[in-house]
C-alpha cells in the first residue's frame, strides 16, 4: 500500500503538547470499546463459571469458577453448534457463487453503468432487514406466489412447503448477505489493471484460463473479506432461523437467545457465547492464514 | 500574527555541517554551503544523492540531525516550517484541488494574515499569463498551468527564498524547455534566491548561476556551469555532466605552467592548472566534442593521437558521432560538429585525433572510471 | 447469435441477480398498497389508504421515531470519536498502534449475539435497566469500528504533500488541519456518517438484547411478525427505500454534473 509508511506522513515536528496528540485522539473512542466491549466479554467469561444458588430464586447465581458449564453447554448443544456453522458455510459458499459473477459483470462489464449499478447492489439494505426476511417468509409461504405456480406445475405435491425448511433458512441467510460478499469482491476486481489481463491474452491464454490464473488471485483480498463479513454474522445469526425455519433448524443464537431471556441461565449463555466466538477466531485465523492476506482493518 | 515570517530575514542562505540521517542510510553528510542572495542555485545530483533531503531542511519540512541552517544572520535550524521565509514548489505541485485557482495562490497571504489578498494575487497570476483561470480548480488545469500556478502560489509571499523540487519532472521535453526559460525570466523579474533541485544536468546548466554536484549526501563540486563543465574535479562531475572519455597516463615532467604526460606512449602537453591530482598516476579527460578527428597524415594542431580506428558511426542530425578503437585497445568518442570540418569517413578506416592542451583536464589516476555513469552505462 | 450470447451471458446473469435482489423489495412495496386489516397476509385489492395513513398500526410511529432518535445520536457519537481514531491511526506515529488495530477490528469479528448478550449482562449486573440510552451505547460502540475503516481509508488516499504545502505557506498546524486536511477527509467522514446511520437503524440483534421496552422499527416488525406485520410498516419500509435511493442517486446526478463541468478544459 502506497501510505503503508504511517511515520513518513506524520507531521514531523511535534512538541511536547504533539506527542500528546494522537493518545489524546484515540482515548474516547477506545474508552469507549474499552467499556462497552472490552469489560462485558470479561464480564461475560465471568458470569461463564458460575452456578445457580441451590435453592434461590431464578436468575441468582455464585461464582464456583465451574469450567465445566462450557463442557455441557457444549455437548448439550453440540447439534446447534455444528448446524450453525454448516448453514453459515452453504451460505457463504452460496454467497460467493451468486456474488462473484455480479461483482464481476460490475467491475468489467458496466460500462457508465458503474456506480449506478452499485447503487442498486446496496439499495436493498434501505429497507429494514427483518422486512426482506418476512417478504420472502411470505412469497415462499404456503399462501404465496411460488408455491401456487410449483404446484399446479404439479412440481411439487400438495403438503411440500418451502418455508419452515433449513434451506429457507439457507436461502434467507444467503440473501441478507450478498451486498456484504459483492461489494468487496467487486473493490479488489476493480483495481486490477486491465492491462493486466490484456498482457494474459498476448502470452496465449484464453479467457478462463486468464480468469483462473490473473483475475481470480488478484481478486483474492476481495473475496476473503467477503467471505469474512459474511460467515461470521451467518454464524451467530437467528432471525433467519426464527422465521423461515421451525424448531429442528435452531441454530446456536436462537438457544442463547432463548437462555438469556425465555429460560433464563446466565452461565450457559455466556459460556456458549465464548465457544461461538472462540470457534469463530479459530476458524477466521486459519483462514486467514492460509489466504495469506495480513492487512485486514 | 504570529507565524508572519519577518521580512528583515534575508542574505545569504548558509548551511553548516548539516546532517540527516535516517534510521540506517546517511542522507546528507555534514554539508557546507554558502548560496548568495538573489542567485538561481542549483542542487544537482542522481536520485538518492541527498539534494531533495537538503532541500526539505531548508523548508523546514525535515529536522536535520545535527547542523545549522542561517539565512542571513538568523539562524532557521529549528523553525517550523510556517514561520520561514521559504516557499516550495514541489514536484508534483500539491495544489489544494479543493480551492479555485485564486484561493490557492492566495492562501499563504491569508494564512500570514493579509487582508487585502486581490491585488497581490492578481498581479503575480499576470506575471505567468493565468489571469483568467482564477476560478478554476486545478484539476481543471493542464501539467504546463498547474506549475505555472504552484510557482505562482509560491512567489506571491515574495520569501526571501524559493525551493524547486524537480518541477519540470512531470512535464514534456517542448513544455520543460519552455519552462526552463520562463523560470529564468521569473527569477530575474523578481530578483529572488532560487535553490532548483534536479537530476536533469542539462536543465541545471541552462538555467543556474550555480551549481552544486552532490553525490552520496556529500557535495562533489560547487562552480558555474561552464567551469564544472569545462574543470570537473572528479571522475563523477566529468561523467554526471556531459559526457568524457578518460585515458590512463603517467605525468613525466612539469615545465613552468606546462605539464609533459605520457598518455599510452603519446606524450602530450597539458596546463598545469587543469591537473588536479597531486600523484604521479593520472586519468586523463578529454569530451567527446574538444576531439578532432584526421585521415592519417593530415596536419595537426595541440596534442595528438595516432592508431586510432573507426569502428562506428552515428549521424545525428548536428553532429556525427564516433567510435574510435586506439591501439591500446580502448575505444574513444568522438563528436564532430557536421559543418564540413571533418572528413568523409568510414567504418574501419584508420584515424588520427587530435586536440587543443588547454580542453584536456587531468584527474587521480585511482578515480573510478564509471562514477556518475548512469544504469546502463555503467555496465 | 451463441456469439452475443457468450458475451453478454454474464450480464444476463447480472440482470437477473438484481431481480433476484429486489423480489422482496418489491413484495414489499406492494403489499404497501394492499387493502388488508391487521395481518397482511393475502392480497386483498389495492389502496392507497396505508400510504395516507402511514401511523395507523398502534406503535409503528413510535418506533420508527426511536429508531430515528437512536440512529441520530448513535451516528452523532460514534462518527465523531470514530473519526478521532482515524485521524490517530493515520496521521500519527504511537505506540500500541497494533493494539489499537487489533481493537477495533474485534467488534466486527464478534457475532451480534455476543455482542448484545454481554453487554445485556453487563447492564444488568450494575442494575441498569435496559432502555433508551443503553441502546444508544450499544449502538455508537459497534459502529465505531465501521466509522473508523471508513474514514481511515479515504486519510490514506490523501497526499501528505498537500498539507506539506500547507505548512510550506504559513498555516500552523491547526489552519492546515481546518483548511486542507478536515475539507479533503469530509465525503469519507459524511460516507462513515451514512453508514453508521444505516448500521443503526436496521440493527435487530443488539438491540433487541439492550432497548428493554424501547420499541425501535426493526424491533417491531419482528414483534409483529407473529402476528401479521400491518401494512403500515410496508409503507415505512418502502418510504426509506425511496428515500435513501433519493439521496444517493441525486448525490451521484450531482458529482457526475460536477466531474463533467471540471471536464471542460481551455
Amino acid at each position: 500500500m502506497a501510505f503503508a509508511h504511517a511515520g513518513t506522513a506524520t507531521v514531523s515536528k511535534p512538541g511536547r503538547a504533539g506527542k500528546r496528540i494522537p493518545y489524546l485522539l484515540l482515548l474516547p473512542g477506545l474508552l469507549w470499546l474499552l467499556l462497552f466491549f472490552i469489560l462485558p466479554l470479561i464480564n461475560l467469561a465471568e458470569t461463564s463459571t458460575k452456578t445457580p444458588i441451590a435453592g434461590g430464586e431464578t436468575g441468582a447465581y455464585e461464582q464456583t469458577f465451574r469450567l465445566q458449564n462450557y463442557v455441557d453447554a457444549f455437548s448439550e448443544n453440540s447439534a446447534q453448534f455444528s448446524r450453525s456453522f454448516i448453514y453459515a458455510l452453504l451460505s457463504t459458499l452460496l454467497a460467493l457463487t451468486i456474488s462473484y459473477p455480479l461483482a464481476y459483470a460490475i467491475a468489467f462489464k458496466s460500462g457508465k453503468y458503474k456506480n449506478i449499478l452499485l447503487v442498486l447492489v446496496i439499495a436493498p439494505f434501505f429497507t429494514s432487514f427483518l422486512l426482506r426476511t418476512i417478504a420472502w417468509k411470505q412469497i415462499l409461504g404456503a399462501e404465496g406466489p411460488v408455491i401456487s405456480v410449483l404446484r399446479s406445475l404439479h412440481l411439487i405435491g400438495a403438503d411440500t412447503s418451502i418455508t419452515a425448511t433449513a434451506l429457507a433458512v439457507v436461502t434467507g441467510m444467503t440473501y441478507n448477505f450478498l451486498p456484504f460478499m459483492t461489494l468487496p469482491i467487486y473493490a479488489s476486481l476493480e483495481r486490477i489493471d486491465p492491462r493486466l489481463m490484456e498482457a494474459s491474452g498476448d502470452l496465449y491464454a484464453n479467457g478462463l484460463t486468464t480468469f483462473r490464473r490473473v483475475t481470480f488471485p488478484l481478486s483474492m483480498p476481495g473475496v476473503v473479506a467477503g467471505t469474512l463479513l459474511t460467515f461470521i454474522p451467518a454464524a451467530g445469526d437467528y432471525v433467519n432461523a426464527q422465521i423461515l425455519g421451525n424448531p429442528t433448524t435452531k441454530m446456536i443464537g436462537n438457544v442463547i437467545d432463548s437462555r438469556f431471556f425465555r429460560i433464563v441461565d446466565y452461565p450457559t449463555a455466556a459460556a456458549l457465547s465464548f465457544t461461538l466466538m472462540a470457534a469463530i477466531l479459530i476458524l477466521v485465523t486459519v483462514y486467514i492464514r492460509r489466504a495469506g492476506t495480513d492487512e485486514l482493518v | 500574527m504570529a507565524n508572519h515570517p519577518d521580512a528583515a530575514k534575508t542574505g545569504d542562505l548558509k548551511l553548516s555541517s548539516l546532517t540527516k540521517r535516517f534510521a540506517d542510510f546517511l542522507a546528507v553528510d555534514d554539508l557546507d554551503l554558502v548560496i548568495p542572495k538573489g542567485s538561481f542555485f542549483a542542487l544537482l545530483g542522481p536520485s538518492g544523492c541527498g539534494k531533495t533531503t537538503t532541500l526539505r531542511m531548508i523548508a523546514g519540512l525535515e529536522e536535520p540531525t545535527s547542523g545549522k541552517i542561517y539565512l542571513g544572520d538568523t539562524d532557521l535550524t529549528d523553525t517550523k516550517s510556517y514561520r520561514r521565509p521559504v516557499n516550495t514548489v514541489f514536484q508534483n505541485y500539491a495544489l489544494f484541488p479543493h480551492l479555485t485557482i485564486f484561493e490557492n495562490v492566495a492562501f499563504g497571504l491569508r494564512r500570514r494574515g493579509i487582508k487585502d489578498v486581490k491585488e497581490p494575487v492578481e498581479k503575480v497570476l499576470a506575471l505567468v499569463e493565468l489571469a483568467h483561470l482564477r476560478d478554476r480548480k486545478p484539476t481543471q488545469l493542464s501539467g504546463g498551468q498547474q506549475q505555472r500556478i504552484a510557482v505562482a502560489r509560491a512567489i506571491v509571499n515574495r520569501p526571501a527564498l524559493l525551493l524547486l523540487d524537480e518541477p519540470l519532472g512531470a512535464l514534456d521535453l517542448k513544455l520543460r524547455r519552455q519552462m526552463q526559460i520562463e523560470l529564468k525570466w521569473i527569477q530575474t523579474e523578481v530578483g529572488i534566491t532560487f535553490v532548483h533541485v534536479t537530476h536533469d544536468q542539462e536543465e541545471a546548466m541552462t538555467m543556474a548561476d550555480t551549481i552544486a554536484v552532490m553525490n552520496e549526501g556529500r557535495i562533489e563540486q560547487l562552480g558555474s556551469p561552464a567551469d564544472l563543465y569545462e574543470n570537473p574535479k572528479t571522475a563523477f562531475v566529468a561523467n554526471f555532466l556531459g559526457q568524457s572519455n578518460f585515458i590512463k597516463g603517467t605525468l613525466e615532467s612539469t615545465s613552468g605552467a606546462d605539464q609533459f604526460v605520457n598518455l599510452q606512449g603519446t606524450r602530450i602537453v597539458i596546463p598545469a592548472a587543469r591537473n588536479s591530482s597531486t600523484h604521479k598516476s593520472l586519468l586523463v579527460g578529454i569530451r567527446p566534442e574538444k576531439f578532432r578527428i584526421h585521415n592519417v597524415g593530415d596536419t595537426t594542431t595541440g596534442n595528438k593521437l595516432e592508431g586510432g580506428i573507426v569502428t562506428d558511426i552515428s549521424f545525428v542530425g548536428v553532429s556525427t558521432q564516433y567510435q574510435v578503437e586506439m591501439p591500446w585497445k580502448q575505444e574513444l568518442m568522438i563528436f564532430e560538429q557536421n559543418d564540413g570540418g571533418a572528413p568523409n569517413l568510414r567504418k574501419g578506416d584508420a584515424v588520427t585525433l587530435s586536440w587543443e592542451p588547454h580542453f584536456t583536464f587531468a584527474l587521480d589516476g585511482d578515480e573510478d572510471v564509471t562514477s556518475g555513469l548512469s544504469g546502463a552505462d555503467a555496465e | 447469435m451463441t456469439r452475443w450470447l457468450s458475451k453478454n451471458l454474464i450480464r444476463i446473469y447480472a440482470a437477473l441477480a438484481f431481480i433476484y435482489l429486489f423480489i422482496p423489495v418489491a413484495y414489499t412495496m406492494a403489499f404497501s398498497f394492499n387493502d388488508s386489516g391487521k395481518r397482511n397476509l393475502i392480497w386483498q385489492g389495492f389502496t392507497f389508504k396505508n400510504w395516507l395513513n402511514p401511523c395507523g398500526a398502534p406503535e409503528v410511529c413510535t418506533a420508527l421515531g426511536n429508531s430515528i432518535k437512536i440512529g441520530f445520536l448513535a451516528t452523532l457519537f460514534s462518527t465523531i470519536l470514530g473519526t478521532m481514531i482515524a485521524f490517530a491511526l493515520g496521521r500519527y506515529s504511537f505506540r500500541g498502534r497494533s493494539t489499537t488495530n487489533l481493537l477495533i477490528f474485534l467488534p466486527m469479528a464478534t457475532p451480534e449475539i455476543v455482542l448484545g448478550a454481554s453487554l445485556l449482562a453487563m447492564f444488568l449486573n450494575l442494575g441498569i435497566n435496559p432502555g433508551f440510552w443503553t441502546t444508544v451505547i450499544a449502538h455508537v460502540m459497534f459502529c465505531i469500528s465501521f466509522v473508523v475503516v471508513t474514514v481511515k481509508a479515504r486519510i490514506a488516499s490523501l497526499d501528505p504533500k498537500l498539507e506539506e504545502a500547507a505548512r510550506d505557506l504559513y498555516a500552523t498546524e491547526w489552519q492546515t488541519f481546518r483548511r486542507v486536511t478536515l475539507p479533503l477527509v469530509a465525503p469519507g467522514i459524511a460516507a462513515a456518517a451514512l453508514l453508521a446511520f444505516s448500521l443503526s437503524f436496521d440493527d435487530f440483534i443488539i438491540t433487541n438484547f439492550n432497548s428493554g421496552t424501547v420499541n425501535t422499527f426493526p424491533k417491531f416488525v419482528w414483534v409483529s411478525s407473529a402476528r401479521g406485520v400491518p401494512a403500515q410498516a410496508n409503507v415505512i419500509g418502502s418510504a426509506m427505500f425511496l428515500i435513501a435511493l433519493a439521496i444517493v442517486i441525486s448525490a451521484q446526478i450531482f458529482s457526475a454534473a460536477k466531474a463533467r463541468r471540471l471536464q471542460k478544459k481551455h
